[in-house]
């Protein structure tokens, strides 16, 4: 189902540890299966609630992934099962910054149709790159080193004691901390 | 991952689907197009989605969502919404869908309207 480049549980300890200020790195080849949109979410959502995201933020994090691998699993791979859809967390001091990417053709962004437009309201499809620009802080898509489409993404750390922290971790806790 | 229940009862000519869970790509989007379309194949088409209990919509089940709406319409029917959780509310609304779906948050109204 998927290969993990970076060990997670490193990955969390360090975090929660609160005793780092180096970038982490977190890298996942999933299978393009349905289930990989739920298992991406999934890690997402417990990286996003260690470093200090509040619920309202989580959700957002969820599911601009969810919607993030969907385009991966559906437009760019074709639903394929050979093909593999590859997701990346990095963790700065600043931000929370997702990749997906997928082994398809790619597209352009001003290629895809308005969903707000009146004449699209009612299409059954094209709403995840919408939701993924709305939720996140930054949204963009690039030719990926995988040969498809690259989805980069991400959301502000908020600092502890902020609304948009759970109080977890949150940017001003990424300093070591200093022994009275 | 939670997935969909669904479940039908019958007030009058109108068809209430009381549904929980989530409402996403695979199980749960797939359970609401098989449930809108069997009922549709019954003949009945005064349909009422009742989402109180659904905590999570993807765009995949937004999509669905409008596949069941403009398949109710194309029968000459109707397909409305009740009870939206906060979070099934704000996407709609975002979305723009309030313009498209009649929402109620009493069931006794919504079942009038078919009227």
């Amino acid at each position: 189902m998927l290969r993990v480049i970076t060990q997670f549980e490193t990955f969390f300890g360090r975090r929660r540890a609160g005793m780092t200020s180096e970038a982490k790195h977190l890298e996942v080849v999933l299978d393009t299966h349905v289930e990989s949109v739920n298992l991406a979410e999934e890690m997402c959502l417990r990286v996003a609630e260690a470093v200090g995201f509040n619920e309202d933020e989580c959700y957002r994090i969820g599911m601009s992934v969810r919607e993030g691998v969907i385009n991966a699993f559906h437009y760019g791979n074709q639903e394929k099962p050979e093909k593999k859809i590859h997701l990346v967390v990095d963790l700065t001091r600043e931000k929370m910054i997702i990749h997906v990417m997928d082994e398809g053709k790619g597209f352009r962004l001003e290629d895809v149709p308005d969903p707000l437009a009146e004449e699209n309201l009612l299409s059954t499809s094209g709403r995840g790159i919408f939701l993924m620009r709305t939720f996140m802080d930054e949204f963009d898509v690039v030719s990926g080193r995988t040969g498809g489409a690259e989805i980069i993404m991400s959301k502000k750390i908020p600092a502890a004691g902020s609304p948009s922290s759970n109080g977890n971790g949150g940017a001003s806790n990424t300093a070591p901390q200093q022994e009275a | 991952m939670a997935v969909l229940y669904a479940t039908i009862r019958e007030v009058d000519v109108i068809t209430i689907v009381d549904l929980s869970g989530r409402i996403s790509l695979g199980e749960g989007s797939a359970l609401l197009r098989k449930t809108v379309r069997d009922l549709l194949e019954n003949g009945q088409t005064k349909i009422l989605l009742n989402l109180g209990d659904v905590n999570y919509i993807d765009s995949s089940g937004i999509g669905e969502l409008v596949s069941g709406f403009t398949a109710v319409r194309s029968r000459d029917g109707q397909l409305k919404l009740l009870n939206l959780t906060k979070k099934v509310h704000d996407l709609l609304q975002i979305t723009k869908l309030f313009t498209v779906f009649e929402v109620y948050s009493d069931e006794g109204t919504a079942v009038e309207s078919f009227r």
